[in-house]
């Protein structure tokens, strides 16, 4: 062991719930925490979340539902492509989660006894939603931040808000290669300055920024991802983007309609007549076509996102059937009590009525898919548990015998520091950022979960790996000053040829290339992709690229330039495309939210795989894609038809 | 297979972005196609001078604050002609629940993502004027520090000290009545607007004087959401005392402009008395205890 007088400290990127339950995770073990956030912390995107967090808890146990099923569903639910072991510990840790929670003081939804009340959602016909109001990300994330503000004041936690990530610092080759601290950038004063750590978490959210209008925050550019991808770490399934079926459309981004709106009753409708111009109210209830509720006959209305989602795409866009001949069906809350529907969905109510005038408790509200949640992102490990069947189990029916308890461990090992790290030891990954959970597509209200569950479990296994893993043997502390001197000056000389762009002559605006890459991106790969429209964005990317290549800055202030870091990430934003497009290109089936018109079936015996991108700088295609093997061992995989009828 | 396979690419999603929903039942009718003027107050960092530029903006339909800042970071000219650099702005979610991007609009606190043009500025040629809070300290242009903001809730503890974050169980029972209080109360976003409006709370920018300047209520607030827990009562006595000390609930000069301007309806002044009741038993039980 070294004799430096280094100290021990982890770094984590990102203030959103999955950055937050890290910190305080690790707060609480003892090493103290740097907390990098782009916004104050209580401002991250987890804010948005709307509908709730899924657990299994005693009510829906006594009904038949157990840990496993919500196991079950979620690797049903995101077609196989997500890691069993993971998910499996997930599930079965989810009531804890919960119990903290609900310990921390989050105001959940309560029965007249005073439990906590449930709700149902998407892809589950058991009430399995905890829920605060319609703004549980809200309520959630508060009370992660609560905690982290109480070590903040005892010390144990340091926060850099308004600081922005610009890499990660790796030193070593092969097997000596290591994560061993960050460059960041205060956005206010522009001083760029890297920062010693023995290990890095990154908690960055997901990148719907890259297609322009979505339900995303401003900040979720999915930047700080591409940098990490840039410096080595692998990304994976990046085709797999979630498209949420109901959105308020809107000039400066799509508004999220939970789909807790659908579990609490939300029929989804046309009118039977294609143009019909008769205000909602006045079309009679045979006259309105609830094709869901007609196709799904088992599910209807709670089908799982991909399905709702290129169902109401497929009504508008192949049958013209659309509100009004526009690409909007209605999303009808009114056949319930008004009050009813302030208590349990207040939050996303006002928000209809703020933002498009019309009161949604006594009209229905007009909806479209839009792009919501990144599924892929940087590719993650895992030390498997010890729950590993001779043959993987076939479907698990509601009241079954389940296979295994919920003990802890059984899915992955309790605090082993290979979960969640990525390919760069000393590298994670928590959160949206994290590609291991959803598979194919996320789960509604399983996004909270996995994102708080990385945060607690998984940050204790970084604790293990500062305390006992490679920082022990090779002191961090050790690391010598110029590899830092060199990665923030790296990024100095990024930033000064940037800089030095203001006012060169015929210089692209970012914001007109970016704005151009969000069209470009919806169009060739959200609901419906195909080959030769893949390979357009192929071109159009390769385009931008160049363009990007003569951007001229709008703003040379060496104070609080907002244009430097909208371009600079901008540039990360086109790589991550590639990605994005190469990946849905190369993926010749359809899967969850990726869905080939050109090949519209599953292809298990081809793509039951995870795809890796591997950045390659020296190559002229600069991403190597390859696949990975998804571990089926625990459940064997079936087809996901959510007992659609014949028809 | 969901969707029927008839070719169709998925242009339409974007389609679907760009034609924000008309439906307006309960608005004004919009001139659509008009252009309007911002007016913003700029500031090129702590301590320089503020100046006024003018923007003309076409207006899209559906558009908000937002977008017309957006436009402008696209198109960085004045009404002049005159090229600038962008508008520096704070933002993050845009649907009113981050609170990141409050500002002044038109002489009144808001959030700007909310603030929709075709209710705001219906006719050709309407003047939308921007301002920076003027209660925290300038950033750039209209993005402010509102550390003090959350400083504050340090002052009060405003968590539930929670022994650890290991499985210890559920948290106390509570009836849906309570739970309403509380959720109402735990929407405050830290957006600045009721510090903004109230005439109690001035611009600090020597950090050294936060822990004794008007505390703001929105920590008021916070310190009654966390006295109505059950675990969170454990810190009760510690809230009191730092509202009753300087800077604490006697500031408060009940001018009640907080509440009319909390975007989140937080009843804000119903708070302001529940603490001062609070305070008072606990300064008079002091009292009697000799403290």
């Amino acid at each position: 062991m070294s004799t430096n007088t280094h100290q021990q400290r982890v770094i984590v990127v990102g203030g959103g719930l999955a950055g937050l339950a890290a910190s305080v995770r690790i707060a609480e073990s003892g090493l103290p925490v740097d907390l990098f956030s782009m916004v104050p912390v209580k401002r991250s995107h987890s804010v948005c979340a709307q509908g709730g967090i899924n657990a299994c808890n005693e009510v829906a146990r006594q009904q038949g539902y157990s840990e496993y099923q919500h196991f079950d569903e979620t690797i049903y639910g995101g077609d196989y492509l997500a890691d069993q072991g993971p998910v499996l510990e997930m599930t079965n840790f989810a009531p804890k989660i919960i119990n903290l929670l609900d310990r921390m003081g989050v105001p959940f939804n309560r029965t007249a006894e005073g439990q906590r009340d449930l709700r149902l959602f998407g892809g589950s016909l058991f009430k399995r939603t905890h829920f605060s109001g319609a703004t549980t990300g809200q309520q959630l994330l508060y009370a992660l931040d609560e905690q982290t503000r109480r070590y903040e004041s005892e010390g144990k936690v340091n926060k850099y808000e308004f600081w922005e990530f610009l890499a990660p610092i790796i030193e070593g080759n092969g097997d000596t290669r290591r994560c061993v601290g960050i460059v960041a950038q205060d956005m206010r004063t522009m001083q760029i300055r890297s920062f010693r750590a023995d290990a890095v978490i990154m908690a960055t959210g997901g990148c719907g920024l890259v297609f322009g209008k979505s339900t995303n925050s401003v900040i979720c550019t999915g930047g700080a991802a591409s940098r990490c991808y840039q410096a080595g770490a692998w990304y994976a399934n990046p085709e797999m983007i979630q498209v949420h079926p109901t959105a308020i459309p809107g000039a400066d981004k799509c508004r999220l309609m939970s789909e807790s709106a659908r579990g609490e009753g939300g029929r989804v409708w046309v009118p039977h007549k294609k143009g019909d111009t008769r205000p909602a109210k006045q079309i009679p209830e045979e006259e309105r076509w609830y094709f869901l509720e007609e196709r799904y006959p088992k599910y209807g209305n709670l089908v799982p996102r991909d399905i709702a989602s290129r169902e109401i795409f497929d009504v508008c866009v192949n049958d013209g059937m659309g509100v009004g001949g526009e690409n909007q069906v209605y999303l009808d809350l009114t056949h319930r009590d008004p009050e009813y529907l302030t208590r349990k969905l207040g939050g996303i109510m006002d928000i209809y009525q703020k933002f498009v005038g019309v009161d949604p408790r006594f009209e229905p509200m007009r909806i479209f898919p839009s792009v919501h949640y990144s599924m892929g992102g940087m590719w993650t490990q895992y030390e498997p548990g010890n729950y590993i069947p001779d043959v993987p189990k076939p479907e698990h029916f509601p009241g079954n015998v389940t296979p295994i308890d919920a003990e802890l461990g059984r899915g992955m090992k309790i605090g082993s520091p290979r979960n969640m790290q990525t390919n760069i030891p000393g590298l994670y990954a928590f959160g949206e950022v994290n590609f291991a959970y959803h598979g194919a597509t996320r789960l509604g209200a399983n996004a909270l979960l996995s994102c708080i569950f990385d945060g607690l479990f998984c940050g204790l296994g970084v604790v293990n790996y500062v305390r006992e893993g490679d920082p022990i043997e090779r002191s961090i502390g050790d690391v010598s000053q110029s590899v830092y001197d060199n990665a923030s000056k790296a990024e100095q000389t990024k930033m000064d040829t940037l800089v030095s762009t203001v006012g060169n002559d015929g210089g692209e605006n970012a914001y007109v290339i970016g704005k151009e890459l969000g069209v470009e991106m919806t169009a060739a790969s959200t609901v419906v992709k195909t080959g030769a429209r893949l390979e357009k964005a192929v071109d159009k990317l390769r385009e931008l690229r160049e363009r990007y290549s003569r951007v001229s800055l709008a703003d040379s202030a060496t104070w609080t330039n907002q244009s430097l870091s909208y371009t600079r990430a901008l540039g990360d934003m086109l790589i991550l495309a590639e990605t994005i497009v190469k990946g849905g290109l190369l993926r010749k089936e359809s899967r969850g939210s990726h869905y080939r018109l050109d090949f519209p079936d599953r292809d298990d015996a081809n793509f039951m795989k995870t795809t890796v991108a591997e950045f390659q700088p020296s190559e002229s295609d600069q991403h190597k894609i390859f696949y990975r093997e998804v571990d089926t061992r625990l459940v064997k995989p079936r087809p996901r038809t959510y007992g659609k009828s014949a028809s | 297979m969901a969707a029927s396979q008839t070719g169709a690419t998925s242009t339409a999603i974007q389609a679907g972005a760009n034609a924000a929903i008309s439906a307006s039942s309960n608005r004004s009718s919009p001139k659509p196609g008009r252009k309007i003027t911002f007016t913003i107050k700029r500031c090129d960092g702590p301590g320089k001078p503020s100046r006024w530029e003018s923007f003309v903006i076409p207006v899209e339909e559906g558009a908000n604050v937002i977008s017309c800042l957006q436009y402008i970071a696209a198109n960085p000219v004045t009404k002049d002609g005159k090229h600038t650099t962008p508008v520096v702005w704070d933002a993050g979610c845009l649907e009113e629940i981050c609170g990141a991007c409050t500002m002044i609009i038109n002489g009144k606190v808001r959030q700007s993502c909310s603030c929709l043009m075709d209710e705001y500025a219906p006719n050709e040629g309407d003047v939308v004027t921007l301002e920076p809070m003027s209660k925290f300290p300038v950033v750039r242009d209209l993005w402010v520090d509102r550390q003090r903001a959350f400083h504050a809730l340090k002052r009060v503890k405003a968590w539930v000290p929670v022994d650890g974050t290991y499985a210890l169980g559920a948290g106390p029972k509570e009836s849906p009545a309570s739970q309403g209080t509380r959720y109402a109360l735990s929407e405050c976003m830290t957006c600045g607007c009721c510090m903004e409006a109230c005439p109690q709370f001035n611009l600090e920018d020597d950090e050294s004087k936060w822990d004794t300047s008007f505390v703001g209520a929105h920590a008021i607030s916070q310190a009654r959401l966390f006295n109505d827990h059950e675990t969170g009562k454990v810190l009760k006595n510690d809230r009191l005392d730092a509202l009753l000390g300087p800077g604490g609930i006697t500031d408060c000069g009940n001018a009640q402009n907080c509440v009319k301007v909390c975007p989140k309806h937080i009843p804000l002044t119903e708070s302001i008395g529940v603490i001062g009741r609070q305070t008072t038993f606990r300064a008079i039980s002091k009292w009697f205890q000799g403290k």
